[in-house]
């Protein structure tokens, strides 16, 4: 069968995030039926309650997520998968997790927006709202895939982290990794570690709160709080999955990007080592926590950073905050629902190089 | 008659509360904890789910397990925690707005799955958190803070709403009949399924002030005088019907669960 565990499978990427949801012990999924991302609510439908577990269609997004997030409570490890439209519903139980500490996942498949744009064409273009789509200062995590086994781990790696770190994990996929079939090894479940099992005494509100879960307007109270959840992650960048790296330490162009561009950077990288040129990569596997240690450490040795993603510049502009010289930092955008190719980014290293 | 040990659901340290001289929200509270106090239930047994509003700080009073969601979402949070508890007692403790405006969907739909849980609607006629504006529960004519000229906008019978959506138990009173309420409080959480009491309840503080009806105790009789037994009611032409609130239990039947979980399949091997 199609879930089992060690083996190598031809899975979409939708796909493969359900069954590391599945293999991560998920057994609760609430969603409303939405492109590009309603393949995993039908297949929580099928196979969740075959696992003992419950799928459960909601009457909108803010349904959704407000019921992941009592599930979670009530002990089930639980999530839900949208896209953009959805997102922007959920945002405000979002930040109701991040304020209650309530573990749980959320599939984003990035579609071609604002609005409702076009519902099966993709883009990257989430990523500030991502982080930031909740009002109010807060931490949380996003992990952006860039392939069907990424999808894999990276999800199997969200429920993870959502209970140790007790915070909203948001999975950023998109509408091409989304529906593109891939060879996927799917894991054992040694690496699962559950906090979350227990049925816990609740006494939880989104309202400021003290530690006995009683409201308060208390300015220390209230000051402590914000500053606690605010930096709850950032100082672990360490747990988090790591950027990749290839191509030479001290590349004259290093390319930054995730997801979907990444896989044409990668192939970008690999034709210009065909051409003799000193052209690396760094693929971001974990965007929030924003990786500014990480890109700092190499970026600083690159004579150019490009950064290759299908929005108008939302990670560009983080990387240019992250302490490497900002006039050195440029982009490769698309917005057009087209996919960045290798040969656009392999055209843009050459005349980089040929104006350095 | 003995008055049950109440205090012990009571968080006493966290007195005084929020709420106005002369609410009637600290009556439901009591009227709630007798009743759970009748029934001797355990902490860890029930919880209050509240949402977002004056009614819904009624959390931070309580000594055993509480919920606070976000406004008018509280019956979607408690959907998925009935579905990982299906032993948990929810009683749902929520506003006329919280309910009737922005929580409108979930509380249709949480009817319509006949969700096993209790609501219990603090209808103050108005939204009395952020200062007496109209609520889709307030009155036709009435004065609030955005309906400075009577409100234009027809009401709505919530109780007839959500037996149609298909709620097992549904039933009206209001603070001034205190007995009526700790009776239709406790048949609802002791009922399986989706059970809901909308109770009305006085903010003298906006909805008494603007419409000129007095102080806390004039709200009090304000209700006896304003309340006929349903059966009554049904027999006023629709033009009088206008200027009451019927009382009494409308719906008391046992229909299933239209939904299965709660119930574990068997793990597939492999
Ligand atoms: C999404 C959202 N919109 C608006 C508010 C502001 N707000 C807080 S309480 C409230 C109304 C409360 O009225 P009701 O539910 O009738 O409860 P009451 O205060 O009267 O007990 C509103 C509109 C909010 N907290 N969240
Ligand atoms: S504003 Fe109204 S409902 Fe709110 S506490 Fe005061 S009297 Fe009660």
């Amino acid at each position: 069968m199609a879930g089992e565990k060690n083996k190598v499978q031809f899975l979409s990427g939708n796909e493969a995030c359900v069954w590391a949801a599945i293999h991560a012990r998920a057994r609760f999924f609430a969603g409303y039926p939405i492109s590009p991302a309603t393949e995993i609510a039908e297949m929580c439908a099928h196979e969740l309650p075959r696992y003992g577990g419950f799928y459960i269609q909601m009457e909108d997004e803010i349904g959704s997520i407000a019921a992941v997030i009592g599930a979670s409570l009530g002990g089930l490890r639980a999530f839900t998968a949208t896209s953009g439209p959805g997102l922007a519903l959920m945002q405000e139980n979002i930040g109701f997790a991040a304020m209650a500490e309530v573990p749980c996942v959320i599939i984003n498949v990035q579609r071609f927006g604002p609005s409702t744009g076009i519902a099966t064409k993709p883009a990257q273009s989430d990523v500030m709202t991502t982080r930031w789509g909740t009002p109010g200062d807060h931490s949380l995590i996003v992990l952006t895939p860039s392939g069907g086994q990424e999808c894999y781990d990276l999800t199997f790696a969200a429920f993870n982290l959502a209970e140790l770190f007790r915070t909203p994990v948001i999975v950023l996929t998109d509408a091409v990794i989304a529906h593109l079939r891939e060879k996927v090894t799917v894991k054992s479940d040694e690496e699962l570690f559950l906090f979350n099992e227990d049925k816990q005494f609740l006494r939880i509100t989104g309202l400021v709160h003290d530690s006995f879960g009683y409201s308060s307007d208390v300015p220390e109270v209230a000051g402590e709080l914000i500053a606690r959840l605010a930096q709850k992650i950032e100082g672990y960048q360490t747990l988090l999955p790591g950027s990749r790296f290839y191509g030479p330490e001290s590349p004259e162009v290093l390319i930054i990007s995730f997801g979907i561009s990444a896989r044409a950077a990668r192939q970008a990288v690999f034709l210009a080592e065909q051409e003799d040129l000193a052209v690396s990569l760094l693929e971001l596997q974990t965007l929030w926590p924003f990786p500014e240690e990480e890109i700092r450490k190499i970026g600083v040795k690159a004579k150019t950073v490009l950064v290759a993603e299908l929005n108008r510049g939302q990670v560009q502009r983080e990387v240019m905050a992250c302490g490497i010289s900002p006039e050195k930092v440029r982009g490769i955008n698309k917005i057009d629902t087209t996919v960045i190719t290798p040969r656009e980014i392999l055209n843009e290293i050459l005349t980089v190089i040929k104006n350095n | 008659m003995v008055i049950p040990d109440y205090k012990k659901y009571l968080a006493v340290e966290r007195l005084p509360h929020i709420w106005c001289a002369g609410c009637g929200n600290g009556v439901i509270l009591k009227a709630l904890l007798l009743v759970l106090a009748e029934l001797n239930f355990r902490p860890g047994e029930i919880l209050l789910a509240t949402g977002i509003g004056c009614i819904s700080r009624a959390g931070d009073y309580v000594s055993f397990q509480r919920f606070q969601g976000t406004h008018g979402r509280t019956l979607a949070f408690v959907t998925g925690l009935k579905v990982a508890r299906p032993e948990l007692k929810v009683i749902c403790l929520i506003g006329d707005g919280d309910c009737a405006a922005i929580g409108m969907g979930h509380l249709i739909h949480a009817a319509r799955r006949n969700l096993d849980v209790a609501v219990l609607v603090a209808n103050n006629l108005n939204y009395g958190m952020t200062g007496g504006q109209f609520s889709p529960l307030t009155p036709n004519k009435s004065l609030t803070s955005t309906s400075r000229a009577g409100k234009n906008e027809a009401s709505l019978d919530i109780c007839r709403l959500a037996e149609v959506a298909g709620a097992n138990y549904v039933a009206r009173t209001s603070v001034f009949y205190h007995g009526e309420l700790r009776k239709y409080i406790r048949e609802a959480i002791s009922k399986t399924g989706f059970s809901l009491v909308e109770i009305l309840t006085s903010c003298p503080t906006y909805y008494g002030r603007y419409n000129k009806i007095g102080g806390p105790g004039e709200m009090l009789t304000w209700f006896r005088d304003k309340t006929v037994p349903l059966k009554k009611y049904l027999q006023m032409d629709k033009q009088e019907q206008k200027d009451f609130f019927w009382r009494g239990k409308l719906v008391g039947r046992d229909a299933p669960n239209s939904y299965t979980y709660g119930k574990k399949n068997e793990e597939p091997d492999g």
